[in-house]
């Protein structure tokens, strides 16, 4: 900056100070009045990251390999949805078992089931690729530990939340917990979430019932912050007999900045 | 009756529903729903039939029962016949027809706008080119007024839209004071709160009207809460200019929401009350978009267009400042790509101007949408030529909290250079008058902090010293 003989044809705003409170895209400069070229790139950037998460399709093979790796059984499994374009404009499709899933939950039987883990690919496969196995080396066995009852863990392709519920109703489990790619954001393409619903049915869960931890990413929800809130919701749960809007997370945010900062700096 | 044979196939659409639904161009969220158009020729055979229903037809047969729907009740009984009488004789083709002539001035259409149901309107744009929209609409003309008067001839304005993941106020402030360097704002500096609770809401409340205050900014706040938050937030004494809600074209997708009628009057005699405009007392702003009835399974089998053009009703009735489709918000399953949203976009402003209303647009996609900046640059061109009301101004077009990509405080610039629009006139004073513009309205290119925010910045210069 400030060479004069030699002036870029973008000029940038000498209030980058403020970029200190905010992940928003500010003081980002003008050429002419539009947006400078660097700026510009950055956000094609992101964009491409954002879009390539909802486009590439997640690799069911090695994320099975890697959970089997740690001693637990996988079964893949596929929606009515048959490809991603009728996935993403059809979300009924994305919550129905196909045939062949059908079949192969009944191949597969399991007695006594207390909880079923569903892992769908969702909006972002990069989500799930990135954060589904080392959330999953935390949760199995601490739901060993407790005690559960656990069918194989049900990869899910081209599945939406509700895609659980199927699941659940077939293996007649009490808990139904299901890790989901989230809606991609521009600053944050590989987000997780996990839903959780207590006593889930086919066609008759809502949204209502369901709790949801969401935002796990790297500069998100850690995974030790996720697996306390789960723990928590499924305690409560089974002492309410229910999970929704009724059942609320009472643990307190370690990851989350609640106060707000008592200075600020166009006011004061 | 609504029997047409075309191509050697005959079609009964049976109802104007029906009808309805079969005439509007392709949209995923009507496919979703399973009320579109089964082909092309089917499409077009509905259009054919659509435009030879008269007018009046609509105030006949209503979409959803009288009896059952409060939005279809405020249609019917608001409906103005003496505003209505010049196109009464029309069918829905002859209407389009006269919309385009000289005949409709700008006068005239603002006369007649008490006179049209939301049905019509939506039934004309249905057979309308995106040119037909682009051209009628821009001869409406809806001008509302708060501290700074929005919609007039050759003005655009825009929402400055400075949200936070965590509502940090800090953040916010830093991208208000963005903002406001690049002269955004005029419309309203609207927060989505990251939580909608009480006192969340009440903390942004003050933060925004300190702001305003101390700047003197000639522009009104909002947060975007629900309005039964912002109804206690007005209890408790807080500072609320404008009333926000969310509102859908049927009783029970509003259900879903958690509004009616009865509310929304509460809340809009509430903010009145209040009295905090200067030059007007347009004191509510809503946001709608297609396929949100849908989406709370609430869309009584209509298609997502005539849903949408139904919650405009819901809106006139409290003489909004501000009505914003936002257009892309919702998804791919209801807009699939840039070419549905454009379009949505361009119907949405079009019913909205018909009908009396400040539209401005949420030019705006998601990442699972097929769409990007260039089909966005589209539709920000072409409503901006349609005369649209106002936009949003995000932060480099990327709201870290919602999660999707609207239009940034330089596509406002963009968009005001190559059309020679100008923002609100009390705001474009302040603009000048503190050097944030020049007389022409343009940034100034040797960009010196101007005094009114220096004070501010020079003491976080003065805080960031020991880490450079």
């Amino acid at each position: 900056m400030g060479n004069i003989s030699k002036p870029t044809a973008a000029s940038e705003d000498p209030w980058q100070a403020l970029s200190q409170f905010t992940p928003a895209r500010i003081a980002l400069g003008h050429a002419g009045m539009s947006l400078p070229t660097r700026a510009c790139l950055d956000f094609q950037l992101a964009h491409a990251l954002a879009r390539d998460a909802v486009n590439i399709p997640l690799d069911f093979i090695a994320l099975s390999g890697h959970i089997q790796a740690q001693g637990y059984q996988t079964l893949n499994l596929q929606t009515q949805a048959e490809n991603q374009r009728v996935y993403l404009q059809r979300p009924d499709l994305g919550r129905l078992l196909s045939a062949s899933a059908v079949d192969c939950l009944q191949r597969n039987a399991c007695p006594n089931a207390d909880a079923v883990v569903v892992v769908a690919d969702g909006l972002s496969s990069k989500a799930i690729e990135h954060h589904a196995e080392p959330l999953l080396s935390l949760l199995l066995p601490q739901l060993q530990t407790n005690g559960y009852a656990l069918p194989p863990v049900c990869l899910v392709k081209h599945g939406r939340v509700a895609i659980g519920d199927a699941i659940a109703g077939h293996y007649a489990a009490r808990l139904c917990i299901v890790l989901i790619g989230e809606r991609p954001g521009l600053s944050s393409p590989d987000s997780m979430g996990i839903y959780f619903t207590y006593q889930a049915k086919p066609g008759v869960s809502t949204d209502a019932d369901r709790n949801c931890i969401s935002n796990i990413h790297c500069n998100g929800l850690s995974y030790r912050e996720a697996l306390k809130k789960l723990l928590f919701l499924i305690d409560a749960a089974e002492k309410l007999q229910l999970s929704g809007v009724n059942l609320k997370d009472e643990t307190t945010d370690d990851d989350l900045e609640n106060l707000p900062q008592q200075a600020n700096f166009l006011l004061d | 009756m609504y029997k047409t044979h075309l191509a050697n196939l005959s079609y009964d659409f049976k109802t104007l529903r029906n009808l309805m639904a079969k005439a509007t161009p392709p949209r995923s969220g009507d496919y979703l729903a399973g009320v579109a158009a089964a082909n092309n020729l089917e499409r077009v055979a509905a259009q054919w039939v659509l435009a030879d229903v008269p007018l009046k037809q609509f105030i006949n047969e209503a979409l959803v029962p009288y009896e059952q729907d409060e939005v279809t009740r405020l249609i019917i009984d608001g409906h103005d016949r003496a505003a209505f009488a010049p196109v009464s004789h029309l069918t829905v083709g002859d209407f389009r027809n006269w919309l385009l002539s000289e005949h409709a001035t700008s006068e005239i259409l603002t006369a007649l706008a008490p006179g049209l149901t939301p049905e019509m309107v939506a039934a004309v744009s249905k057979i309308m080119r995106i040119q037909d929209l682009i051209l009628v609409a821009k001869k409406c003309r809806v001008v509302t007024r708060f501290r700074g008067t929005i919609g007039l001839e050759n003005r655009l304005s825009t929402r400055l839209q400075p949200n936070h993941p965590t509502d940090n106020p800090a953040g916010v402030a830093a991208s208000v004071l963005d903002g406001l360097l690049y002269g955004c704002g005029d419309a309203v500096i609207g927060i989505n709160p990251a939580s909608d609770n009480l006192e969340a809401t009440a903390r942004l409340l003050h933060l925004l009207n300190d702001v305003i205050e101390r700047y003197q900014i000639p522009t009104q706040s909002c947060v975007l809460a629900h309005v039964t938050t912002t109804l206690k937030a007005i209890a408790q004494g807080a500072p609320v200019d404008l009333v926000f809600q969310s509102i859908a074209g049927t009783q029970k997708a509003n259900d879903s929401f958690g509004i009616n009628l009865d509310l929304l009057q509460e809340a809009h005699l509430a903010a009145l009350e209040l009295g905090r405009g200067t030059v007007g007392n347009n004191c509510m702003y809503f946001e709608t978009g297609q396929g949100s009835a849908l989406s709370a399974n609430a869309h009584e089998g209509m298609d997502q267009q005539t849903c949408e053009a139904r919650a405009y009703a819901v809106a006139r009735k409290f003489r909004p400042l501000l009505v914003n489709t936002v257009v892309g918000f919702i998804g791919p399953e209801y807009l699939y790509d840039g070419k549905q949203i454009i379009r949505a976009g361009l119907e949405d402003h079009f019913c909205g101007k018909l009908l009396g209303l400040p539209m401005g647009c949420d030019v705006c996609y998601t990442n699972h949408a097929e769409a990007d900046q260039d089909d966005m640059d589209m539709l920000l061109t072409q409503f901006a030529v349609a005369g649209g009301t106002f936009i949003m101004g995000v932060p480099g077009a990327d709201d870290v909290m919602l999660n999707y990509q609207s239009t940034s405080f330089h596509d406002a610039l963009y968009i005001r250079q190559v059309l020679g629009l100008r923002p609100a006139p009390e705001f474009e004073q302040w603009l000048q008058q503190h050097q944030l513009f020049d007389a022409h309205n343009r940034l100034l290119q040797q960009r010196e902090i101007p005094a009114l925010f220096k004070p501010a910045l020079q003491k976080l210069s003065g805080h960031s010293n020991g880490q450079h």
